[in-house]
C-alpha cells in the first residue's frame, strides 16, 4: 500500500490557563490515504476540531502542540515557519469551516477572493485565474456564475455561500480538505445536499477529506473510515460500516445506539448517562470509565490506547486480549 | 470580603502592577484632596498669612528654595503644595458631582427610553444622538456662555461652582443612556421581565429591582473613565477662564495662573499642578481601562 | 447612489433646524438684546423703534423664520463686544482655524492609523507596548498642557519656534494663508502638534481595538487557511474591514478637532474663530456664539454626510439593490 497522505502521530494540543495547563488533545494518531474520506465524530468538546485546526496549523493561541507530529506526504508540517506552512495552506490542505456567513471576507466579491486564492498558489495571471473561478463556481452550482462572480458574500443565501467556501477550499487543487462541521449552520433542507455536492468534488478530484461532524447519519453516506472521539482522544477508528453496525468500544456501541434506526420501530432511543468530563475534570484510567456500563477494575487505573479490536481499532481494554 | 479576596476581579488587580500602582496614586490624591485642611502645610486662602515677600519662590531642592515651601510659591505667595491640594479638592468635587449628573440623568433617560420604548424610546434617542455629533466640551462652554449671558454677573459668580458642574455633566449624558437603553432592552425581553409584567407588577417596581442590578457593571466602568474626562473638562474650562470662580482655584485654574509667568522662568507654577492634574487623570483612566476589561471576559 | 445622497442629506436638515432653533431661542431670550445695544440712556420711542427694527415685535414663528433665512444668506447682526457684524469677524478668522484643523488632523490621521495597525498587529512587540503607554498619557493630558510643555521646551528653553500668532499671512482674495511663508509655517507647528496629540491617541487606540477585533474574525483565519500572505492578509482584509467604523470615528474626530481649537487657539493666541469664540463666551456675546454654533453644526453635518458617502464607498453592504436582483 502506498505512503498515507496524512499521518497524524501522537498529537498532543495544550492549552496554559490561569489554572494550569489543559490538555486538549491526548495522545491523537491516525492516517488519511490519497482520496480516502475519514469522518471524525464526537460529542461537542471531544477535540474533532481541535485535530482539524492542529493540522492546518490554526490552533487558537495559547494552545500549542505539546507533543507529536503531523505529516504530510512524509513531510512533517506540525513545526514548519510560518512561510513555508502558508504555501501548505489552501495549496495542499484546504478548509472548509463551519458558518458560511462569517467565513467570507464581506468587503471582497466572490470572484476577488477565488482569483486571490488561486494567483497565490498557482503559476497563473488573473484572467486565467478569473476564467477558472467561474468554471469553480459553475462546479460547486452557482447558477449564472459568470454573472454572480462579481457579487459580495451578502448577495447570496447561506447554502450558497457554503458552495462558494468550497470552491474556495477546492480552487488551488489541495489534496487534502479539512471540513469542520461544513453542514452544521445550514438549514436541515440543505444540508443534505452540500454534502452530496461534498462528496462528488472529493471523488472527481481524487481529494482525501477529513470530514468533522457530529451527525453519524452524514458519516454513514459519505466516509470511508470513521474516528470516532471522546475527551481528547480517539476512542475507536476504523471503516466505516463496522464502525456504524458492529462498534467495539463502548462509547462508540452508545454513539450508534442513539441514531434513530430507518427500518424499524423503536420506542426508546438508547442514551448514555451522564456527560463527558470537562478537559479539568479527566478520570484517571479510561476517561469513558464514569459512563461505561462495562467498567472494570483495569479500566479505572490505566489509560487504554488503541488496539485492534477485529475490524477495527479501539482504545478499550475489552479488547486486551484479542 | 471573603468572596472579594476569592473573585475574579480581585485576581485581575492583584496580577497587575500597573492597575496597583494606580490605585495607590489615585488613593494618596483623593485623600491628599479631601484631607487638605488638616495635610496642607500652609491655607492658601488664608489672606491675613500671605506675604509677597514669599512670591515667586522656587521648589525647596533648588538653589533659592525655602524649606518652608515644598514646591515654591506662586505670585502671590501662596504655598503652591497646599494650593495643589486644595486644588485638586475643587477638582475632584466638581469632576464626581458632574458624572453623578450625568450618571443620574443618562441611567433614568436610558431606563425610560429602553423600558418604555416607542415614541419615548425614539424621541429620546434622537436628542442622544444630536447631542453626541457635539463634542462635549463645546456642549460644556456653551451651556456656561449662555447662563452667563441669562444671569446678573453677581448671581453668576456665586453660582459658578453648580454652573460647571451641571455644564459637564449636562454634556455627557448621552453616553450612560445608550449603554443603559441597549442593557434594558435587553433585560426587558428576556422571560421574567415580561412575567413580571403580566401578574401586574408596577413598571416604576419592575425597573428598578430588576433591570436596574443588571446595568450596573457597564455603568461603573462608563463612571470611572467619565470621572478622568470630567476632571480634564473642568480644568479646561478653568483653563480657558470659564469655570470655577477664582476665589476657589481648581488645578485648571492653577495652571492658567501659572501660564502668565511661563515666560518669566517661574516654570514650577505651572508643572506642578499639571503634572498633579495629569497624575490624577491617568490613574483614574488606568483604573477605568482595568475595570473595563476585567469586567469584560471577551477581551481577556 | 443619488437617492442614497438625498436621503443623508434629508436626514440632516432636522438635525440643522433643531440647531438654528437653539441659536435662535439664544438670540432672542437670551440676555437682553434691546438694552444692550441701546446703552444706558434711551426714551421708549427709541426703544419701541429699535425692537420693531430688529422685529422682535412680530410673532415667534415669523422671528425664527427670518432668523433662519438671515442664517442661511449668513447673517447673523452685529457682535454685542466689537459692535461690527458678526459674519464679517467669523470669515476674518476661519482660514486661521480651518488650516490649523487640516494640519491637526493630518498629524493625527497619517500618524495614528499606521500605530494603530502595528499595535494591532504586533500586539507584544516592546514598541507597541512603547506607543499604547504613550496613547495612554496622550490621552490623559489635557491639550491646554501639551501646548504648556510644548511652548516650555521649544518656545522658552529652546527657543526654535513662535509661542502665539500666525506668523505672516499671504492674502489670497478674502482668505488669508500662513502655509505661503516659513513664518507661517514655524509658528504652525506647535499648534498643529497641540491640537492633533489628543486625536492622534485616540485614533490609535480605536484602530488597534478594530484591527484586534477583525483579526479575530471566521474570515480572517479562512484567510489564513487558504494560505494568503501574510501582507495580504493584515492589509488587505484586515486594514480593510477595520477601516469601515474607523472611518466614522475618524470623521466625529476631526469635527471634534475643530471645536477644540478653541483651547489650543487660547493657549497659542491664534487668531481663528476659537479664540474668537472663547472671547465671546467670557463676554456673553450671543450673536457670535449663534453664528458659531449654526457655522460649526453645518460643518459637523457635512462631515457626517462625506463618512457616510465613504461608507458607501467602502462598503458593499451598502450597495445593496445597485445590481437589482
Amino acid at each position: 500500500m502506498a505512503a498515507p497522505l496524512l499521518e497524524v502521530r501522537n498529537l498532543r494540543v495544550e492549552f496554559p490557563t490561569r489554572r494550569g495547563i489543559l490538555t486538549a488533545l491526548d495522545d491523537v494518531s491516525f492516517s488519511i490515504e490519497p482520496g480516502e474520506i475519514l469522518g471524525v465524530v464526537g460529542e461537542s468538546g471531544a477535540g474533532k476540531s481541535m485535530t482539524g485546526a492542529a493540522i492546518i496549523g490554526l490552533l487558537e493561541p495559547p494552545g500549542r502542540i505539546a507533543r507529536g507530529e503531523i505529516l504530510l506526504n512524509g513531510r512533517r508540517i506540525d513545526a514548519l515557519p510560518y512561510a513555508e506552512l502558508r504555501r501548505i495552506r489552501g495549496r495542499e490542505i484546504g478548509a472548509i469551516f463551519q458558518d458560511p456567513l462569517t467565513t467570507l471576507n464581506p468587503l471582497y466579491s466572490v470572484g476577488q477572493q477565488l482569483v486571490e486564492t488561486m494567483t497565490t498558489h498557482l503559476p497563473i495571471t488573473p484572467d486565467e485565474a478569473r476564467r477558472r473561478a467561474i468554471g469553480w463556481l459553475e462546479q460547486v452550482g452557482i447558477p449564472a456564475a459568470a454573472q454572480r462572480i462579481d457579487a459580495y458574500p451578502h448577495e447570496f443565501s447561506g447554502g450558497m455561500r457554503q458552495r462558494v467556501v468550497i470552491a474556495l477550499a477546492l480552487c488551488a487543487e489541495p489534496k487534502l480538505i479539512v471540513a469542520d462541521e461544513p453542514t452544521t449552520a445550514l438549514d436541515v433542507s440543505i444540508q443534505a445536499q452540500v454534502i452530496a455536492l461534498l462528496k462528488t468534488l472529493a471523488r472527481d478530484k481524487g481529494t482525501a477529506m477529513m470530514l468533522i461532524t457530529h451527525d453519524m447519519g452524514v458519516i454513514a453516506e459519505t466516509a470511508d473510515r470513521v474516528a470516532v472521539m471522546y475527551a481528547g482522544r480517539i476512542a475507536e477508528i476504523g471503516p466505516v460500516r463496522q464502525v456504524v453496525l458492529h462498534a467495539r468500544h463502548p462509547y462508540s456501541q452508545g454513539l450508534m445506539g442513539s441514531i434513530p434506526p430507518l427500518d424499524r420501530r423503536v420506542e426508546r432511543l438508547a442514551q448514555i448517562d451522564g456527560s463527558m468530563p470537562r478537559l479539568t475534570a479527566i478520570p484517571p484510567g479510561c476517561a469513558y470509565n464514569p459512563r461505561c456500563p462495562k467498567v472494570f477494575g483495569r479500566c479505572l487505573g490505566d489509560r487504554p490506547d488503541l488496539m485492534d479490536a477485529g475490524p477495527t481499532q479501539a482504545a478499550c481494554w475489552l479488547y486486551d486480549n484479542v | 470580603m471573603r468572596r472579594f479576596f476569592d473573585s475574579d476581579l480581585w485576581y485581575s488587580f492583584s496580577r497587575n502592577p500597573v492597575t496597583i500602582v494606580s490605585a495607590i496614586v489615585a488613593i494618596l490624591l483623593v485623600a491628599g484632596a479631601v484631607l487638605a485642611p488638616v495635610v496642607a502645610p500652609h491655607n492658601p486662602f488664608d489672606l491675613a498669612s500671605l506675604n509677597l515677600m514669599d512670591a515667586f519662590k522656587p521648589p525647596a531642592w533648588t538653589a533659592d528654595g525655602d524649606r518652608e515651601y515644598p514646591l515654591g510659591t506662586d505670585d502671590q505667595g501662596r504655598d503652591l503644595f497646599s494650593a495643589i491640594l486644595y486644588g485638586a479638592r475643587i477638582s475632584l468635587l466638581v469632576g464626581a458631582a458632574a458624572v453623578l449628573f450625568s450618571t443620574s440623568l443618562g441611567v433614568v433617560v436610558g431606563l425610560a427610553a429602553g423600558y418604555f420604548g416607542g415614541f419615548v424610546d425614539s424621541a429620546l434617542m434622537r436628542i442622544a444622538d444630536i447631542q453626541l455629533t457635539f463634542p462635549s466640551i463645546l456642549v460644556a462652554l456653551l451651556v456656561d456662555g449662555v447662563v452667563r449671558a441669562a444671569l446678573p454677573r453677581e448671581v453668576h459668580d456665586q453660582i459658578a461652582l453648580y454652573v460647571v458642574i451641571f455644564a459637564i455633566g449636562i454634556s455627557n449624558w448621552p453616553q450612560f443612556a445608550r449603554t443603559v437603553r441597549g442593557s434594558t432592552l435587553v433585560e426587558r425581553n428576556k422571560e421574567y421581565v415580561q412575567a413580571a409584567r403580566v401578574i401586574g407588577i408596577s413598571s416604576p417596581r419592575i425597573i428598578f429591582s430588576h433591570v436596574l442590578p443588571n446595568v450596573t457593571g457597564p455603568v461603573l466602568v462608563i463612571a470611572t473613565l467619565n470621572l478622568g474626562f470630567a476632571v480634564l473638562a473642568e480644568a479646561t474650562l478653568s483653563f480657558l477662564g470659564v469655570g470655577v470662580p477664582p476665589t476657589q482655584p481648581s488645578l485648571g485654574t492653577l495652571i492658567r495662573i501659572g501660564n502668565d509667568f511661563l515666560f518669566s522662568g517661574e516654570w514650577w507654577i505651572t508643572i506642578f499642578p499639571g503634572a498633579a492634574l495629569v497624575l490624577l487623570v491617568l490613574s483614574v483612566n488606568l483604573l477605568g481601562d482595568w475595570l473595563r476589561d476585567a469586567l469584560n471576559p471577551r477581551l481577556r | 447612489m443619488f437617492s442614497f445622497v438625498v436621503s443623508r442629506v434629508l436626514q440632516a436638515i432636522p438635525v440643522m433646524l433643531v440647531v438654528a432653533f437653539i441659536s435662535f431661542a439664544m438670540f432672542a431670550y437670551v440676555g437682553d438684546p434691546v438694552s444692550i445695544m441701546l446703552g444706558q440712556d434711551f426714551t421708549e420711542a427709541q426703544r419701541t423703534a429699535l425692537v420693531h427694527n430688529l422685529g422682535l415685535d412680530r410673532s415667534f414663528l415669523v422671528q425664527f423664520l427670518t432668523f433662519v433665512g438671515n442664517a442661511l444668506q449668513g447673517e447673523f447682526g452685529l457682535s454685542y463686544r466689537l459692535g461690527r457684524p458678526v459674519a464679517e469677524l467669523i470669515a476674518e478668522r476661519a482660514p486661521a482655524t480651518l488650516e490649523l484643523a487640516f494640519c491637526a488632523a493630518f498629524i493625527a490621521i497619517a500618524i495614528g492609523v499606521p500605530m494603530g495597525v502595528y499595535t494591532g498587529l504586533y500586539r507584544n512587540s516592546w514598541l507597541s507596548r512603547f506607543f499604547l503607554t504613550f496613547s495612554l498619557i496622550g490621552v490623559s493630558l489635557p491639550t491646554f498642557l501639551i501646548g504648556i510643555l510644548l511652548i516650555l521646551v521649544f518656545a522658552v528653553n529652546l527657543g526654535w519656534l513662535p509661542s502665539f500668532g500666525r506668523g505672516d499671512v499671504v492674502s489670497l482674495g478674502w482668505w488669508s494663508t500662513g502655509f505661503a511663508t516659513a513664518t507661517g509655517w514655524k509658528a504652525l507647528v506647535l499648534p498643529a502638534v497641540t491640537l492633533g496629540l489628543f486625536q492622534l491617541t485616540l485614533i490609535m487606540r480605536l484602530v488597534r481595538a478594530e484591527m484586534l477585533e477583525v483579526l479575530r474574525t471566521d474570515y480572517i483565519k479562512f484567510a489564513r487557511a487558504r494560505g494568503l500572505s501574510n501582507r495580504a492578509i493584515n492589509f488587505g482584509h484586515a486594514l480593510k474591514n477595520t477601516l469601515v467604523p474607523v472611518i466614522t470615528v475618524a470623521g466625529l474626530q476631526l469635527g471634534a478637532i475643530i471645536a477644540f481649537a478653541i483651547v489650543t487657539e487660547t493657549v497659542f493666541q491664534w487668531p481663528g474663530m476659537g479664540l474668537l469664540f472663547i472671547q465671546s463666551v467670557g463676554s456673553a456675546d450671543i450673536p457670535v456664539m449663534a453664528a458659531y454654533l449654526m457655522l460649526i453644526s453645518a460643518i459637523f453635518v457635512t462631515i457626517n454626510l462625506v463618512v457616510d458617502l465613504l461608507y458607501y464607498a467602502v462598503d458593499p453592504r451598502l450597495r445593496v439593490g445597485r445590481r437589482g436582483h
